[in-house]
């Protein structure tokens, strides 16, 4: 069992019309694979099916060797607590502190006494270096730092899989890089696999260890940064070094330019 | 023709729309009673929204209670003094209060006060991505977050709706005896003579806690299933606040129906 | 809002609503005809019981001691079967009697009881033998007008004599 996480042939779709068809993705364990694609290409999506918060039409999607698709509520909820997850904008409970927010999972989950709850989340909080905040409420944090300790709030129970959802979004570049730096860490130094799914190139280029590229619901490349940064298809070269025009052209199909401006009998 | 078609489709349209709705609230409601258990277990949950739901409505509860009091008993005065029976006055104002007044009137207040607060709490957790982290913290939203909140609104609404009767009586009573000079002695004694603890009370109690089920389900039900942008979150409390009205209005008749029946 | 503030406000939250309860309950409500083991009852027929109800108080010498239960139609009589559950701190002679009466003039109607003078007591499903029922505003003003015709009528016949 290399992989710890295996989807294959997977459809899913909302109603009638497909968001995802016919994927094929392996994780392997230990590994830190980045998901990319342009806004709205159903990688979002693809990360919810593999935390079990979605399930798929067809196809099959492992998680430990576990399928996902034909679990109860019960089993899915005792996968979960394997999995870790960083939303968007982080997620944070509003009406908690920061420090109820990391020892969150370990309430819920775990009859550890409190004062052990309280080293475990002063670690966590250490490591991402925000034990300072600890009593602040998630409200009075920049969104950088929220970012971090919703990171620490993830790893809170030390997961196997770590899903990471846009994590890049809407930081400045020091704040970026730090998150970047901490999830490459956090993988190493705990033995974490991560999926990470972002269109932000240049950071996740610098960490992660293989790239799928999603458009328009299919795989259309994978490789390592090496191969994806040398890589000719056309739509990769263009995503990856932000080209505005490409396959991926700038205008929305539209009418002709004559007929939307009522040119038509002028215009040669 | 058509404008007569096009009329009877939108009132079957917005029928299956009513009825298709009321049977998600009662569907949604079985699915809070099944993850109840932990908020019995961890009773602690529903203390803190006891506070949100109950404790911060006290002061409009109580204000409400005594105005509504000194207005009827300063209307019933006026027209029980026209038959030379202001005494009864007492009478009016606890069968009034006890009977419709107290439990409309307060669960009127707590959907507006507290119900909207619920659905917008859960609406914006919904909308922030809350919701999703606890799911994926393996810990379940309907349990931790719905129940709770559900609990907390369906044991505070009978206490509220005790207070605004007893401050409503009070409200009668500073109005009529120490302001108009009603005798005291006779306004409690034919309060007492005509309010039956059973048929009046316990009557009025029933039918807030039945309320306080239906409110709190709506607003939990509505902030729940809010579409997770502004609008919908802002949306949603309106509609707590409209159909928690109309619920509660449309249940007292029915209410009030079977309990006369059962008395005549 | 910490924690232990919070539980402050909600217990005193909670003692305030049962405080408002207990106020509606004893001070505002009448508690003494409270649970069914308080009470006992006794059933009286009635050959009319006007416009008697379900929970009429049953009164003493003015005094409430009890309240209708139930009334119904006795289909081997032909009358008013009428259930009363009466204080259980209220005894009464098993020769005593009970009548329909009205308070005031337009009043309610309500069941009076007048002690008999007997030495065993009514128990628990026992008959009041002696009942009266109401007095029917038609009958009384028929019975009225038909005294009064008598009256006439004898008077004509005694002139007539004469």
């Amino acid at each position: 069992m290399t992989n710890l996480v295996e989807i294959s042939d997977l459809n899913f779709g909302y109603g009638e019309s497909l968001v995802l068809k016919g994927i094929n993705l392996t994780v392997p364990r230990g590994s830190l694979v980045a998901i990319m694609g342009l806004s709205g290409c159903g990688k979002t999506t693809l990360l919810r099916l593999m935390g079990g918060q979605l399930q798929a039409q067809q196809g099959s999607v492992r998680v430990a060797g576990q399928e996902l698709n034909h679990m109860d509520e019960r089993q899915l909820y005792a996968m979960r607590r394997r999995i870790g997850m960083l939303f968007q904008f982080g997620a944070l409970f509003t009406d908690l502190t920061v420090f109820d927010n990391v020892a969150f999972q370990m309430r819920e989950h775990t009859d550890l006494p409190e004062s052990m709850i309280r080293d475990l989340t002063l670690m966590k909080l250490n490591a991402v270096g925000l034990r300072g905040v600890q009593s602040l409420m998630p409200s009075e944090l920049s969104g950088g730092m929220a970012r971090r300790v919703a990171l620490a709030r993830a790893t809170a129970l030390d997961p196997q899989l770590m899903l990471y959802d846009e994590p890049f979004t809407g930081l400045d570049p020091i704040s970026l890089g730090a998150i970047g730096r901490l999830v490459r860490q956090f993988n190493d130094a705990l033995g974490i696999t991560s999926v990470l799914v972002t269109h932000d190139v240049q950071e996740s280029m610098k960490i992660v260890d293989y790239i799928y590229f999603v458009a328009d619901g299919v795989i259309v490349a994978q490789g390592s940064p090496a191969e994806i940064r040398a890589s000719t298809l056309p739509f990769v070269h263009q995503f990856v070094w932000g080209e505005a025009d490409g396959p991926m052209p700038f205008h929305y199909p539209s009418q002709t330019m004559g007929a939307d401006f009522g040119l038509a009998g002028e215009v040669r | 023709m058509e404008t007569i078609l096009h009329g009877l489709r939108t009132v079957g349209d917005t029928t299956l729309r009513i009825v298709e709705r009321i049977g998600a609230i009662v569907l949604f409601l079985g699915k809070i009673l099944r993850y109840s258990g932990p908020s019995f277990q961890r009773f602690g949950l529903v203390i803190r929204e006891m506070y949100f739901a109950g404790v911060q409505s006290l002061i409009i509860i109580l204000v409400s209670g005594l105005f509504v009091g000194m207005v009827l008993g300063l209307q019933g005065f006026e027209t029980l003094q026209s038959y030379g029976s202001s005494e009864s006055v007492g009478v009016l104002v606890a069968l009034s209060l006890m009977r419709e007044l107290g439990p409309v009137v307060s669960a009127l207040l707590f959907a507006s006060r507290a119900g909207s607060a619920i659905t917008a709490e859960i609406g914006l957790m919904k909308a922030t991505e809350q919701l999703s982290a606890m799911e994926m913290m393996a810990v379940n939203p309907m349990a931790r977050v719905v129940a709770p909140r559900f609990w907390g609104g369906v044991i505070s609404m009978p206490l509220l709706a005790a207070l605004f009767g007893a401050m409503g009586i009070i409200g009668g009573f500073l109005v009529t005896v120490v302001m108009l000079g009603v005798d005291s002695g006779a306004f409690w004694s034919q309060m007492q003579a005509a309010v039956d603890f059973h048929h009046d009370i316990v009557n009025g109690m029933i039918k807030s806690l039945v309320f306080g089920i239906a409110v709190s389900a709506i607003a939990t039900f509505e902030g729940y299933e809010a579409p997770p942008t502004a609008e919908g979150v802002s949306g949603a409390t309106t509609r707590t606040v409209v159909s928690s009205s109309l619920a509660i209005l449309a249940l007292d008749l029915l209410l009030t129906a079977f309990m006369m029946k059962g008395w005549n | 809002m910490n924690r232990t503030t919070l539980n402050l406000w909600v217990g005193i939250f909670v003692l305030l609503g049962f405080a408002a309860f207990l106020m509606l309950a004893f001070k505002v409500g009448n508690l003494s005809f409270g649970g069914a083991g308080s009470t006992y009852d006794v059933v009286a027929h009635f050959d009319n019981i006007g416009q008697l109800k379900e929970r009429a108080p049953v009164r003493s010498a003015g005094v409430l001691v009890g309240r209708v239960q139930s009334v119904s139609f006795d289909t081997k009589h032909y009358n008013a079967e009428v259930r009363m559950a009466i204080d259980a701190q209220y005894h009464f002679p098993v020769d005593s009697s009970a009548s329909v009466l009205t308070s005031g003039i337009l009043g309610e109607q309500y069941v009076g009881l007048d002690a008999g003078g007997d030495d065993k007591m009514l128990k628990n499903g026992d008959e009041i033998k002696l009942a009266q029922g109401a007095m029917v505003l038609e009958r009384l003003i028929g019975q009225f007008l038909f005294n009064k015709a008598q009256d006439g009528g004898s008077d004509k016949t005694a002139k007539g004599v004469q």
